[in-house]
C-alpha cells in the first residue's frame, strides 16, 4: 500500500468537511460521553479514532454524521451548523454528503449485494435503473464486481463489510464514517477492509474510522485518541493525497 | 470559504414507496397472511352480506312487481258485539261497479265441511284444510297458476269436483289430479292442483269447490268471505277508500280491507333490518382485523429498529419512514381486503346460484370493500408508523 505524498498546499487549503467546535454530549441520565471536543476533518483525510470502550468514539461519530445533536458546542458539516437544520435537511445531508459503515453491516438478508447497495440510494431521487448502475460501479470499486448477485448469507464477513462500504461510497459522499468496521471480522478480513480504505483514500475519499485495534490505527495517517470523552491526543492533520477534492 | 449549498431530500418515487411498503410483507409472509386474515374475513362477511341481501331483495322486488301491488281484499270483520259478520251476497257485483276496478272475484268458506283422503280417516284430523267455494275467475285475479289438471269452469262448478291448493294437496298426500277425496261426506273428484299463490296464501290451504256445487251439495249460503279485486296501480288508493262502503253499504265499519302485497313489502323492510345487523357484525370483525394489523405493525416497528436506523443514516427523513410503515400497513390490510372481496363475491355467487337468484354484485360494494380495507390499514398503521418516525437515528441504531 503506497502512501501518497504530502503536499503543504493540500494540507493548508483542503476544505473542512466536518468541524467540531467545543462539543459536549451528555445523555439523559447524566453520562458525559463527550467533553469539550474540538477538531476538524478536512477533505481527503483518512483518520483513525481510537480509545477504550466507552470513551465516546461512537458518540462522536454520530455527532459528525448528524445522527445526533450536541448538548453544547457546534457541529459544522461543510460549513453548515447541524443545529440549524430541519430533519428533512439533515436527512438530505446524510444522504448526499455522509456515508456510514457499521460494525454490524446492516445488509438486508434476502437481497443481493447489488440490491443492497442500490437500496442505499433510495433517498436521493435517483431512478431505479441508475441506482443499479451506480451500485455496480461501487461494487467494482470495492473489488466485489464478481459477487453482485450474491446474498449476504453467501458471502464472507469481509465481503459483507465491503458490500456495506460500497453502499456508503456509491454516491461519492464528502466523508465516510466507519464505526468499528473490522470489529466483527477476523484479522485478515480486517486488514483487507483497512487496505480498501487506503485505496479509497488514495482516490480522494475522506474517511474517519473508529477502531480499537492499535495495529490497524498505526497504519493510518492521522490518529485521534479519546479518553473519557476528551481528546487525549491528535497526531495532527495527516496525509491528504494529491488530487483530493478541494 | 462559503459553505457548499445544502442538498435536498426529494420525494420517494411511487414505485419505490410501493416496493419498500411490500418489503416487510415479503420478508415475513406467514405473519402477513395471518394478520391480513382478520381483515379478509371481515371484508368477506360484509361483501357477502351486502351481495346476498342485494340479490335477495332484487329477487323479492322482482316478485312484487311481477305479482303487482294492486290486489285488494275485502273480508268481513266483527261487529260491535264481537260477533263475526257477513258480506252481502251481492258484494262482488257491487265491487265490480266501482269505476277503476278491472276484476273482482271471491271465495266463500263452507262452514263445517272437511276434506279427507278417504272415508276411513277421522274427520277431526282434517289437517287444517278449509273447504272453500270459488268463483271460476279466481285464479286470474289473485295471480294463481294451475300446477296440474285444470281449474273449475262453468260446467265443473256444478259437479262434485275439487281443486286443491298446494299445501292442501301435499297434506292430503295427493300429487296428481284424477283421484277422489272424501269431502263433507261425499266423494269429490280432484280435477286440478294449484301452484303456491304468493299474494293469497290462504288459497294454498284450501280445497276449492264450485260456487254452485257448494250451494247445492254442501249447503253454502252464498255469502263471500273474501272478495279479491284488482284495479290500475294509480287508482288503488281511490278504490281502497270506497271499497268497504261499496262491499257492505249497511255496515261498512265491519268490513276489513287489506293489501296482500303489503306483507311482501314488509318482508323487504325486515330484510334490510337484518342486513344492517349483519353489516354491524361484519364491521366488528373488520375492527378486530384492524387491531390485528395495528398489532403486527407495532411488533414490526420494534423488530425493525436497526433497519429504521440504517435508513435514517442513508438519508431517510422522518416523513419517509412514516410513509414506509403506513404503506406497509395499507398493503397488509389491502391484501386482506382484496382476498375478502373475492371471497365475499364467491360466497354471494354460490348462494345466489343455490337459491336460483339472479346474481347482483354492485361494483360499489367491491370497490368499497377494498377502500374500507385501505382506510383501516391507514388507521391501523398511523400509530406504529408515527412511532417508527419518532425514533431518533441513534435510538434506532443502538438496539443492536
Ligand atoms: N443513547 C445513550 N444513552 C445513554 N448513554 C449512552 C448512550 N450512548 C452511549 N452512552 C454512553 O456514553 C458513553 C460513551 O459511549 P460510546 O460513544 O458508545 O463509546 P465508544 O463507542 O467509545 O465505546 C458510554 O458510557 C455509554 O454508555
Ligand atoms: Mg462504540
Amino acid at each position: 500500500m503506497k502512501t501518497p505524498p504530502v503536499t503543504d498546499a493540500g494540507v493548508d487549503t483542503a476544505d473542512p468537511v466536518i468541524a467540531l467546535d467545543r462539543v459536549s454530549k451528555t445523555y439523559a441520565g447524566g453520562v458525559h460521553a463527550l467533553r469539550d471536543v474540538s477538531l476538524t476533518v478536512r477533505a481527503g483525510e483518512l483518520l483513525a479514532v481510537v480509545g477504550r470502550s466507552g470513551s465516546g468514539k461512537s458518540s462522536m461519530l454520530h455527532l459528525m454524521g448528524t445522527l445526533d445533536q450536541p448538548s453544547t458546542g457546534h457541529v459544522l458539516v461543510r460549513g453548515h451548523d447541524v443545529a440549524q437544520l430541519s430533519d428533512r435537511r439533515l436527512s438530505a445531508v446524510r444522504a448526499h454528503w455522509i456515508g456510514f459503515v457499521f460494525q454490524q453491516f446492516f445488509l438486508a438478508p434476502g437481497r443481493t449485494a447489488l440490491d443492497n447497495v442500490a437500496e442505499g440510494m433510495l433517498y436521493h431521487g435517483i431512478p431505479a435503473g441508475r441506482r443499479r448502475t451506480l451500485a455496480a460501479e461501487a461494487l467494482d470499486r470495492v473489488g466485489l464486481g464478481h459477487r453482485m448477485a450474491h446474498r449476504p448469507q453467501e458471502m464472507s464477513g469481509g465481503e459483507r463489510q465491503r458490500t456495506a462500504i460500497a453502499r456508503a461510497i456509491a454516491v461519492r459522499p464528502a466523508v465516510v464514517l466507519a464505526d468499528e468496521p473490522t470489529g466483527n471480522l477476523d484479522s485478515a478480513a480486517g486488514a483487507g477492509v483497512l487496505s480498501l480504505f487506503h485505496d479509497l483514500h488514495s482516490q480522494g475519499t475522506t474517511i474517519v474510522v473508529i477502531t480499537h485495534d492499535p495495529v490497524l490505527a498505526a497504519q493510518l495517517p492521522r490518529r485521534i485518541e479519546l479518553l473519557d470523552g476528551r481528546v487525549r491526543s491528535d497526531s495532527g492533520v495527516g496525509v491528504v493525497p494529491e488530487g483530493a477534492p478541494r | 470559504m462559503s459553505p457548499a449549498p445544502l442538498p435536498r431530500t426529494p420525494r420517494l418515487l411511487p414505485a419505490d414507496l410501493a416496493r419498500v411498503g411490500l418489503a416487510g410483507m415479503r420478508s415475513r409472509p406467514t405473519r402477513a397472511i395471518l394478520s391480513a386474515l382478520g381483515i379478509a374475513i371481515g371484508i368477506a362477511a360484509m361483501v357477502a352480506v351486502l351481495g346476498i341481501s342485494n340479490a335477495s331483495s332484487a329477487d323479492l322486488t322482482n316478485k312484487i312487481s311481477r305479482l303487482g301491488t294492486n290486489l285488494l281484499t275485502v273480508s268481513p270483520g266483527r261487529d260491535l258485539f264481537g260477533d263475526s259478520t257477513q258480506l252481502p251476497v251481492d258484494a262482488i257485483g257491487m265491487v265490480r261497479r266501482i269505476g277503476p276496478v278491472q276484476s273482482a272475484t271471491a271465495t266463500g268458506s263452507v262452514p263445517g265441511a272437511t276434506v279427507r283422503r278417504n272415508d276411513r280417516i277421522d274427520p277431526l284430523a282434517s289437517g287444517g284444510i278449509a273447504v272453500v267455494a270459488a268463483r271460476t275467475d279466481l285464479l286470474g285475479t289473485i295471480g294463481g297458476t294451475v300446477h296440474s289438471g285444470v281449474f273449475l269452469n262453468a260446467a265443473t262448478s256444478r259437479y262434485p269436483a275439487v281443486v286443491l291448493g298446494s299445501v292442501a294437496a301435499s297434506r292430503l298426500g295427493i300429487d296428481r289430479p284424477g283421484g277422489q277425496v272424501y269431502l263433507a261426506n261425499r266423494w269429490f273428484t280432484v280435477i286440478g292442483l294449484l301452484d303456491p299463490v304468493a299474494l293469497a296464501p290462504e288459497v294454498d290451504r284450501a280445497a276449492l269447490v264450485g260456487w254452485e256445487a257448494a250451494g247445492s251439495l254442501l249447503g253454502f249460503d252464498g255469502h263471500p268471505t273474501t272478495v279479491y279485486e284488482r284495479s290500475p296501480d294509480e287508482s288503488v288508493e281511490a278504490v281502497r277508500s270506497v271499497l268497504a262502503a261499496t262491499a257492505d253499504p249497511q255496515n261498512p265499519q265491519n268490513v276489513q280491507v287489506s293489501r296482500p302485497s303489503d306483507a311482501l313489502q314488509a318482508q323487504l323492510a325486515a330484510k334490510s333490518a337484518f342486513t344492517s345487523l349483519f353489516l354491524g357484525l361484519g364491521a366488528v370483525a373488520l375492527l378486530v382485523g384492524g387491531v390485528g394489523v395495528a398489532n403486527t405493525m407495532v411488533i414490526s416497528v420494534l423488530e425493525r429498529r436497526p433497519e429504521i436506523g440504517l435508513r435514517r443514516s442513508l438519508g431517510a427523513a422522518r416523513g419517509q419512514i412514516r410513509l414506509q410503515f403506513l404503506a406497509e400497513s395499507v398493503a397488509l390490510s389491502g391484501l386482506g381486503g382484496a382476498v375478502g372481496v373475492v371471497l365475499g363475491a364467491a360466497i354471494t355467487a354460490g348462494w345466489a346460484a343455490y337459491q336460483g337468484w339472479h346474481v347482483v354484485m354492485p361494483v360499489t360494494v367491491l370497490l368499497g370493500g377494498v377502500a374500507a380495507a385501505a382506510a383501516i390499514g391507514t388507521a391501523a398503521g398511523l400509530y406504529p408508523a408515527t412511532r417508527a418516525a419518532r425514533l431518533t437515528p441513534t435510538q434506532a441504531l443502538s438496539t443492536v
